[in-house]
């Protein structure tokens, strides 16, 4: 009697279909992420339609909620949310109070009381009726700023600031390495202050005023001077700074390469924003520059022989997190090159924004990461017995203070 | 694998060598102690062999230091990386990373490993440190012994034939601290590493050494068999002073070698109780706190902690690190925060902190007193320079605060808050960075200070220092107060805090070698 059986081969497509469906915890590359939320920024600064900049919020919320681990700096999206409100109300503001034109047919919220101001200051306004068409426009106006703002700050939530950092051209090992070391003496700092605070009120009398701050500020200062010198006493015993031998036309090279390309970027930057300099003066002269400090920095990445531990893989899924924001990009510059006003609508006359159907898909794709990222792997902080361990009491009342 | 050869090392500024003329030769595999009094070039020497002096320190070093077939005046420490580890006193001051597996790759990462090999070598190592439970998590959230033990993973992990220990766990509580040592003689039986160590606390890890280094304080040398060594230093933990004392020979190292000859010892002191110290003249109830409470946030420091204090007695506060001894000292004396409880006392509460630099900030040690006897404004009390010449004499006045020993730093401070005319002194962790004199010198001015009528109250993790100064203990453990009692009582039934002689002679209750010294002579007269 003929058994049911499944072939093999199609068994091992289905396995093959559900890894790719349910893939293993693992950190996305950092750049992947970087690359998705510029990506997104680049499609948001093309429109200040209001919904599409609030189907990309929303987008930008889901990801980063989906897709965020639980480390301290993965909280951060919130504060962006608040920056991104203020600026919105801020601009509101700014608009009501200095004004704009009024058109016959616009509808007045309010008046502010008007500021007369001297027949030179003409132009400007302060105060006055407040039209619903301005505040809108000034409001839509913000939003796209405040979506900016976001995309920023989503990627500063998925993506690990160190790791981030070790993309950084060889060249510029040195710099991420003084960052790091940076994020890991500032809470040292605040900690020394904390302490040394707290040891004054020991000392009858007690200083005031510019001498209580020295009595403060000198132990800190010592303190801190005394750790770092031990640290890169510790740093150059463990090998920081052991480099290739680079042959001394390479580092002429490599410094020709990057005094060249600066000035070029500087130049090229100066004619881009004069338009009087000849056109050769911009785009082409800021180009050659930008790939001349590329070189450079090639070249010079030689020297450093250092490698990563764990380095982060660039697999399928960071191509497509990557790709997904600069399709998003891609669409919604072609879309404003080919219709412009469905991408900044108007408010005068008063009337409600459409959304346009291929500028909201494009926008939508770019929430594919929340589906094709791997889930990012959780830190075990309540594995093992120190993690319920008091801070040291020395320690913990300085960090409050 | 460590070769000194007619070693001169000068700092600048310095009239006299560090170190004179040293030749040494330290074999593959061995544990070296290096052993002497603070300030004799203990840490010089250590900073030697992988090049820090004086490529990192500046000085002159004339002579040769050669590791592993190297010189150290061709290669710069970091060129010595994969031959020398190196782990400081305090680990978090040389991490450069922010979690434990990135800190046991850095080392790698510099030597340029392949990123499948650093993964192997992380894993071996997690596993031979016990670490494995702890390897996501952030550096700043370990306890001292689990940092300490993430430092010696980090210098082993680049397969670094010779490690060096300044101190590794003179930070540290007992229990920690044996970890710690387990794990370095672990690494000496399995991995054949030559392992150098500094060490104040000598009776934690002279059991554990092959050989020994003492440098008697004239800049010279003496390497041989600890054994031998130990017939003639200065300093010796108080199981080797015990044995010198009972001119055993060979010298007992470990308390089971001692406790094994001890017998005949433990039948003539039987029946003798120790002498107790001279009481002070009057025994007035000085402080009175009645339930302490110090939360930070959710953790709960010291719960509902009771403590009375009478003139003339030193108190040992001890317990492992956070187990609130710091918290209930900073209560107490007012300037730390206190949730609840009250704190009665008629004068004034003086507190050394753990860290006495945090208290120093002027340029001078005249200024600092000035400022001390300004502070306490125009009374008759003792001026700060005489109580600073009683504690730690011969401190000059326009010596940097900076510039001194840990112990003339202890001094300075002490006499600072003394100044103030406290009747109450707490001292916060004192013994730390101390060697045997400074303790010594420590304990005779603390048994003076009681003696005038004052209560002292000392946080310490130092066994040894505990049973020969204080008159009770309380041990706190997870904010509460544990044991509270006579020193003896407390101690001699406790196995991490009972000091090195009580272990031999238990279960007599001697503490000191000065005890039985004295109860000796007392039966042979």
């Amino acid at each position: 009697m003929p058994a049911v059986v499944v072939p093999v081969d199609r068994l091992g497509r289905l396995l093959v279909m559900r890894r790719a469906l349910n893939p293993l915890p693992r950190a996305l590359h950092p750049m992947a992420w970087w690359v998705w939320a510029i990506g997104l920024g680049a499609a948001v600064s093309q429109t200040d339609n209001p919904l599409l900049l609030l189907v990309a919020l929303a987008v930008l919320a889901y990801v980063v909620t989906v897709r965020r681990t639980d480390a301290p700096w993965a909280r951060g999206l919130k504060y962006y949310f608040w920056l991104a409100l203020i600026v919105v109300l801020l601009r509101v503001i700014f608009r009501s109070v200095f004004g704009g034109a009024i058109g016959t047919n616009d509808h007045i919220l309010f008046h502010l009381p008007q500021v007369p101001l001297p027949h030179w200051a003409a132009d400007v306004q302060l105060g006055g009726p407040v039209s619903l068409e301005n505040a809108l426009s000034a409001a839509t106006d913000g939003m796209r700023l405040a979506v900016l703002l976001c995309c920023i700050g989503a990627a500063n939530a998925l993506a690990n600031p160190r790791r981030a950092l070790r993309v950084l051209p060889g060249a510029l090992y040195e710099l991420g390495v003084a960052v790091v070391v940076c994020m890991s003496v500032a809470p040292q700092l605040v900690e020394s202050i904390g302490r040394v605070r707290r040891a004054r009120r020991l000392r009858a009398g007690g200083a005031t005023g510019w001498r209580s701050l020295r009595a403060i500020a000198i132990p800190v200062v010592e303190d801190a001077f005394e750790r770092s010198l031990r640290l890169a006493a510790a740093m150059d015993a463990r090998g920081y700074g052991r480099r290739g031998e680079v042959p001394a036309r390479t580092r002429h090279v490599t410094t020709g390469c990057l005094l060249a390309g600066m000035a070029g970027l500087c130049a090229g930057t100066y004619g881009l924003l004069d338009r009087t300099t000849p056109a050769l003066l911009g785009f082409p002269t800021m180009l050659i520059g930008g790939t001349l400090c590329c070189i450079g920095l090639g070249i010079g990445g030689r020297r450093v022989t250092s490698t990563h531990y764990r380095p982060d893989p660039w697999r399928t899924p960071e191509w497509l997190v990557a790709g997904s924001g600069l399709l998003a990009a891609g669409a919604l510059i072609g879309a404003s090159m080919a219709d412009a006003g469905a991408l900044t609508p108007s408010f005068t006359p008063l009337s409600w924004p459409s959304l346009p159907l291929l500028p909201t898909v494009a926008i939508l794709v770019a929430a594919l990461p929340a589906f094709v990222a791997p889930p990012p792997p959780m830190e075990q902080r309540a594995v093992g017995t120190g993690a319920a361990r008091p801070r040291l009491p020395s320690r913990a009342p300085g960090v409050a203070a | 694998m460590i070769e000194f050869d007619r070693v001169t090392i000068t700092y600048p500024g310095s009239s006299a060598p560090v170190l004179r003329d040293v030749s040494l030769r330290i074999d593959e595999g061995e544990l070296c102690l290096v052993v002497g009094a603070t300030g004799v070039g203990k840490s010089t020497l250590l900073g030697a062999v992988n090049g820090l002096v004086p490529h990192f320190t500046g000085g002159h070093l004339a002579g040769e230091v050669r590791v592993g077939g190297l010189r150290t005046s061709e290669h710069p420490p970091r060129d010595l990386a994969h031959l020398v580890g190196l782990v400081g006193q305090d680990p978090l001051s040389g991490f450069v990373t922010d979690t434990v597996e990135d800190e046991l790759a850095y080392t790698m990462e510099q030597l340029g490993l392949a990123p499948d090999v650093m993964r192997k070598r992380v894993e071996e190592t997690l596993d031979l440190l016990g670490l494995a439970d702890l390897r996501r998590r952030p550096l700043h959230d370990l306890s001292g012994g689990q940092q300490q033990r993430v430092a010696i993973g980090a210098a082993l992990t680049s397969h670094s034939k010779v490690l060096v220990l300044d101190e590794p766990t003179s930070a540290l509580d007992p229990t920690a601290a044996e970890d710690v040592l387990a794990a370095i003689t672990r690494i000496v039986h399995d991995l054949g590493v030559t392992v150098l160590l500094a060490e104040h606390r000598l009776e934690r890890v002279v059991q554990y050494a092959d050989r020994v280094i003492h440098l008697p304080g004239d800049g010279t040398a003496v390497a041989g068999d600890p054994a031998d060594v130990f017939q003639r230093t200065s300093i010796a933990p108080p199981v080797i002073e015990l044995g010198r004392l009972l001119h055993w020979t060979p010298l007992p190292m470990s308390v089971r070698d001692a406790r094994r000859r001890a017998g005949p010892v433990r039948d003539r002191l039987a029946g003798l109780v120790p002498v107790p110290r001279a009481p002070g003249a009057t025994a007035d109830p000085l402080l009175a706190a009645r339930g302490i409470v110090v939360r930070y946030g959710d953790t709960v420091a010291v719960r509902g902690v009771d403590l009375h204090l009478t003139a003339g007695t030193v108190t040992a506060l001890m317990g492992r690190n956070g187990s609130g001894k710091s918290s209930l000292l900073w209560a107490i004396q007012g300037a730390g925060r206190r949730q609840a409880g009250a704190v009665e006392t008629a004068g004034r509460v003086g507190l050394v902190p753990q860290t006495p630099a945090d208290l120093l900030y002027l340029d001078t040690v005249r200024a600092e007193l000035d400022t001390a006897d300004r502070e306490a404004g125009s009374d008759e009390r003792t001026k700060a320079r005489t109580l600073l010449d009683r504690i730690a004499p011969g401190i000059p006045d326009h010596i940097h605060p900076r510039d001194l020993s840990e112990g003339q730093r202890l001094a300075l401070v002490l006499a600072i808050q003394l100044r103030a005319g406290p009747t109450v002194v707490l001292l916060d962790e004192p013994t730390r960075g101390l060697d045997y004199a400074a303790k010594r010198s420590l304990r005779g001015v603390l048994h003076d200070l009681a003696r005038e009528g004052r209560a002292l109250v000392v946080a310490t993790h130092d066994v040894e220092f505990v049973a020969s100064t204080a008159d009770r203990v309380v041990v706190m453990g997870d904010g509460d107060v544990v044991a509270d009692g006579p020193t003896a009582e407390v101690v001699v039934a406790s196995p991490a805090f009972a000091p090195q002689v009580a272990k031999i002679l238990s279960p007599l209750a001697f503490l000191t070698v000065e005890a039985v010294e004295d109860a000796l002579e007392q039966a042979a007269s």
